[in-house]
């Protein structure tokens, strides 16, 4: 069965700084990663190959600099990678984003053999929509599995798929018909590390690169911020509260006499709270 | 997978350029709220929705819709009189045995039909992972813009809407606007809006529409539902008091320190999105932005710096008190008592100070 993961390269948020005087984005030095919600997606697509055989595609749309990202995939074991990559694609929003992904999806089809499953990781670390999996399932008339924890079953030769899947409250044991686009919840696995032969296919590999035009986009009014109905009208870092906060002095005090200070304080501020503490604390 | 941060608009491309709105979507009025009711009860993520939605229909002239959706007539009766008593003029349902639990196809379909023919100019949903689920798919079928997880909702001068939601992992806010397609859709968290109130005897119109889908024409079957364990999960966004921790605790082991303070004070507790990171704390403590919104009356953030998508996570608490050793940490800028100091230090002695007052006074009482 040929997998295609859907991945993207996002800057490591834990290390984005913002300028203290212009609040502008500082992306000088910012390493870029997988985004990790993928890295799920892409285990899970390993471990089923590994069971039922294939090939797993990692499919990424982003700067030619992407590249890094995808021949990370193939050292974890993925079998190949495609990098979609076009300025065309520049400012694209969530709708845009899963045109031009699908596009290159049915493409992969033709070149590597249909995929019955694609997967995504729930959502981005920069972006945190989940909006592109969804997409992606609705263009290409795909079963859509949200949040999914576990594929409890898989028959390829008829065609059904068995899994569960996080919903409000609970989970959601589903069945539903191949194809499939499937959204790993995080945590449910673990990356593995990849074999040295893998490292060495790795980066020996050809990462296969496609334009709009290779990946099949002949409109290209869809791509893009063209393509995009959503608009960002403005960028900005929010206000200090109109009063600052109120400090409790701490210099020359002992641990003690400022926590007492802050329980005053706290109970001068919200003199309810008082109330409900002592309830509590009567126990039931 | 998702969108990219988009840089600020170029002065050429058609996101600086403020086009005259397509005729087909010129009739496109009034604001909906997509009501989420799951097992007969409606999550009330959707009633905040209609508070909100109360205002911008207010501000545009228009009429404010819920959208219900279900199988037992019942709870849908039920759920469209809360909806007529939180601020809805005309509630519009789809009762079929397909729609008794939440399945992608079927809720897309009944959620796309009414739209095409209603035609909202706004329609809102809850950012569940019912929610999430459902408006990424219908943004998509009607190819219109949806903005994810908003903090705020505004209409701007032009009428249309304005939704404002953090951007680049949380670190700065961006407006973001859906000019030239109908309707405008966004999704906000549960507790990021605050409960209006309720007006009993309120009442509306409702308008029923069929469904048109037969059972076997979704391939989608639901096998089992496994309901969680309210004893085993956190309860952090309808708690009263809060206690978190952040990097500032320094070892997973100091974290201890911020849950002995919450057994003292009956506390939820939970943790920026770093620990979560690094294996800390669970998921589902995560307080901020991706992970649980909280409107506590008490919330102290230990060790915690701050950044925007935090802040946009605790903003409606009723009092914010801050721990933190750097005086200049962002978390100063928005709490309401700030201590200069280092949480490990000062947690054990809050926590004894707490402890002891409260047993003296319940002797005293």
């Amino acid at each position: 069965m040929h997998i295609v993961v859907c991945m993207k390269q996002v800057p490591d948020s834990a290390q984005i700084r913002v300028h203290p005087v212009t609040n502008t984005i500082m992306r000088q030095g910012v390493p870029t990663i997988i985004n990790p919600y993928d890295l799920f997606a892409l285990e899970e697509a390993l471990r089923l190959r590994d069971v039922i055989g294939g090939e797993v595609t990692v499919l990424t749309m982003g700067p030619p600099m992407a590249e890094e990202s995808l021949r990370k995939a193939l050292t974890f074991g993925a079998d190949r990678a495609v990098l979609l990559t076009d300025r065309f694609f520049a400012g694209s929003d969530t709708l845009a984003t899963s045109f031009a992904l699908a596009a290159a999806l049915t493409k992969i089809g033709e070149e590597f053999g249909v995929p019955p499953i694609v997967f995504t990781g729930k959502q981005t670390i920069d972006g945190d929509t989940a909006q592109v999996g969804p997409g992606i399932a609705k263009r290409l008339g795909f079963n859509q599995l949200t949040y999914v924890a576990r594929i409890v079953d898989l028959a390829p030769e008829v065609g059904t798929i068995t899994v569960e899947r996080r919903a409000e409250g609970g989970v959601q044991v589903l069945s539903t018909r191949l194809p499939v686009l499937i959204t790993m919840l995080e945590g449910v696995n673990e990356i593995r590390r990849g074999t040295l032969e893998d490292a060495f296919r790795a980066s020996r590999a050809k990462i296969v690169t496609w334009n709009a035009a290779d990946a099949g986009i002949t409109d290209m009014t869809k791509c893009g911020l063209r393509g995009s109905p959503t608009i960002v009208k403005k960028i900005f870092s929010p206000p200090p509260r109109a009063e600052a906060a109120q400090l409790i002095a701490t210099i020359d005090q002992s641990y003690d006499a400022i926590a007492a200070s802050v329980m005053s304080e706290i109970f001068k501020s919200q003199p309810a709270l008082e109330d409900d503490l002592m309830r509590f604390s009567a126990g039931p | 997978m998702s969108d990219a941060p988009k840089s600020a608009p170029a002065p050429s491309g058609r996101a600086g350029t403020k086009k005259e709105l397509p005729e087909h979507f010129k009739a496109y009025k009034h604001v909906w709220v997509a009501v989420e009711s799951e097992h007969g009860l409606v999550h009330p993520v959707s009633f905040e929705l209609l508070g909100e939605g109360r205002k911008l229909a207010d501000k545009r002239g228009v009429e404010l819709g819920a959208v219900v959706m279900g199988s037992d007539p019942q709870a849908i009766a039920d759920a469209a009189n809360a909806c007529f008593e939180y601020g809805a003029d005309i509630v519009y349902t789809v009762t079929d045995p397909v729609l008794t639990h939440y399945r992608n196809e079927a809720y897309t379909k009944a959620l796309t039909d009414i739209v095409n023919i209603y035609q909202p100019e706004i329609l809102l949903l809850g950012a569940t992972t019912l929610g999430r689920d459902l408006a990424g798919s219908v943004a998509t079928t009607l190819r219109t813009g949806l903005t994810a997880d908003c903090t705020e909702l505004a209409i701007d001068e032009e009428g249309s809407l304005a939704a404002t939601r953090p951007t680049f992992g949380g670190s700065l806010l961006c407006t973001i606007m859906t000019l030239n397609f109908r309707p405008q859709m966004a999704t906000v968290r549960p507790r990021v809006l605050s409960m209006p109130k309720r007006t009993p005897g309120r009442q509306g119109r409702i308008v029923q529409h069929p469904l048109g889908l037969a059972e076997e024409d979704v391939v989608t079957k639901i096998l089992q539902f496994i309901a969680d364990r309210d004893s085993n999960k956190a309860q952090l966004a309808y708690a009263e008091i809060v206690v978190a921790g952040g990097l500032g605790l320094r070892s997973a082991e100091n974290f201890q320190l911020v849950k002995d303070l919450a057994a003292v004070l009956g506390a939820e507790y939970g943790g920026s999105r770093p620990l979560v990171q690094k294996g800390w704390i669970t998921g589902d403590r995560q307080i901020g932005q991706t992970g649980k919104t909280i409107r506590p009356k008490l919330y102290i953030a230990a060790g915690i710096s701050g950044a925007i998508q935090h802040r946009v996570g605790v903003e409606g608490s009723d009092l914010i008190v801050a721990i933190n050793t750097d005086p200049n940490a962002q978390i100063f800028q928005f709490a309401h008592l700030g201590i200069v100091a280092d949480a490990v230090e000062l947690l054990p002695a809050l926590t004894e100070a707490f402890r002891k007052y409260l047993s003296v006074n319940r002797l005293a009482g």
